[in-house]
């Protein structure tokens, strides 16, 4: 009965923060109430006894992945609400209202129609692999670094390809903005020299002098 | 009133949907990432619930995968609004449908 109430409480606070992240206007309160949601998850893991998964939820995802949204918020200083009264894309809302009942409905049927077939074949009340003296990270760390070894060092290397990919990404836009600046500074030189830097800076005066329709 | 492995995939149902619609709903990539994190824990909830039914740690470590992929999910994709931003400041995801420059 406890195990239901902790249920009950944690799953009121997930889906509230679930519902806060989306109906926030200001992108900070969304990231506050996805911490929220974080860690109503991590004490679903708990609750399933999955302890080390619930401490990794916390310290990856609110404290490295939360906080990374909200040191790009602020970096970027678009914590500003949205304007929600116009709507960009005509029937979207009213197409995106079809969309998640459909998916609700999909995935309320998967829910009750094959759970008996997942899990019917399990025998309930008996002993239990899981339990059998190790504790979580015991188990986890065994499986992780035998039948999972090649995965995991495929991880670390989608790791360091995403860490070279970020500082790439922001390093060569940050040079094109600086030639952007240097031809907005001289725009009355005669365009084209023969030491015209490369097409960057030009594509983003294309894309700032653009008008686009609906804003 | 016994707590059965069928609530938790409820609530991840739950949760995948309201991820699902943000993501379609809102335009702030910022906010829009935030709900693709909503969806994937959604998913986290999914596998280590149905690990526990079937007594099996597969699940635990697919969650583990999950949240590396989460991770670099994140960092390249906010590396991606970071320099969209140096170009035009508050883009929204109609802004950069072009995917260029």
């Amino acid at each position: 009965m406890s195990e239901v109430i902790v249920f009950a409480v944690a799953a009121a606070i997930v889906l509230s923060g679930a519902v806060g992240v989306v109906a926030s206007r200001n992108p900070v309160h969304s990231a506050l109430f996805l911490i929220q949601t974080l860690f109503g998850v991590a004490v679903l893991f708990v609750l399933q006894e999955a302890h080390f998964l619930a401490a990794v939820q916390i310290v990856v995802y609110a404290g490295a992945i939360v906080i990374l949204f909200l040191f790009v918020i602020m970096l970027l200083g678009v914590d500003t609400a949205d304007d929600w009264s116009v709507e960009p894309l005509a029937g979207q809302r009213p197409l995106t209202v079809i969309v998640g009942a459909a998916l609700l409905g999909l995935g309320l049927a998967l829910v009750v129609v094959a759970t008996d077939t997942l899990t019917g074949a399990v025998q309930r009340g008996g002993e239990r692999a899981l339990d059998n003296g190790f504790t979580d990270i015991e188990r986890i760390g065994r499986v992780l670094f035998t039948d999972y070894a090649l995965s995991f060092e495929i991880t670390a290397a989608l790791l360091t390809v995403a860490v070279i990919g970020a500082v790439m990404l922001t390093r060569r836009l940050l040079r094109s903005e600086m030639l952007t600046d240097l031809e907005t500074a001289s725009m009355d030189l005669p365009p084209a020299s023969p030491s015209a830097p490369d097409p960057d800076g030009s594509n983003a005066e294309t894309l700032d002098s653009k008008q686009v329709p609906g804003r | 009133m016994e707590l059965t492995n069928d609530w938790y995939l409820l609530l991840s149902v739950a949760m995948f949907v309201i991820g699902a619609v943000g993501l379609l709903v809102r335009r702030n990539p910022l906010v829009m990432f935030m709900c693709v994190e909503l969806m994937l824990n959604a998913v986290n909830i999914t596998f280590v619930s149905l690990g526990t039914e079937l007594n099996d740690v597969s699940g635990q470590i697919a969650v583990f995968f999950v949240l590396v992929v989460a991770a670099v999910e994140v960092v390249v994709g906010l590396a991606l609004v970071v320099a969209i931003n140096r170009h035009r400041a508050d883009a929204t995801a109609d802004d950069i449908s072009v995917l260029r420059g």
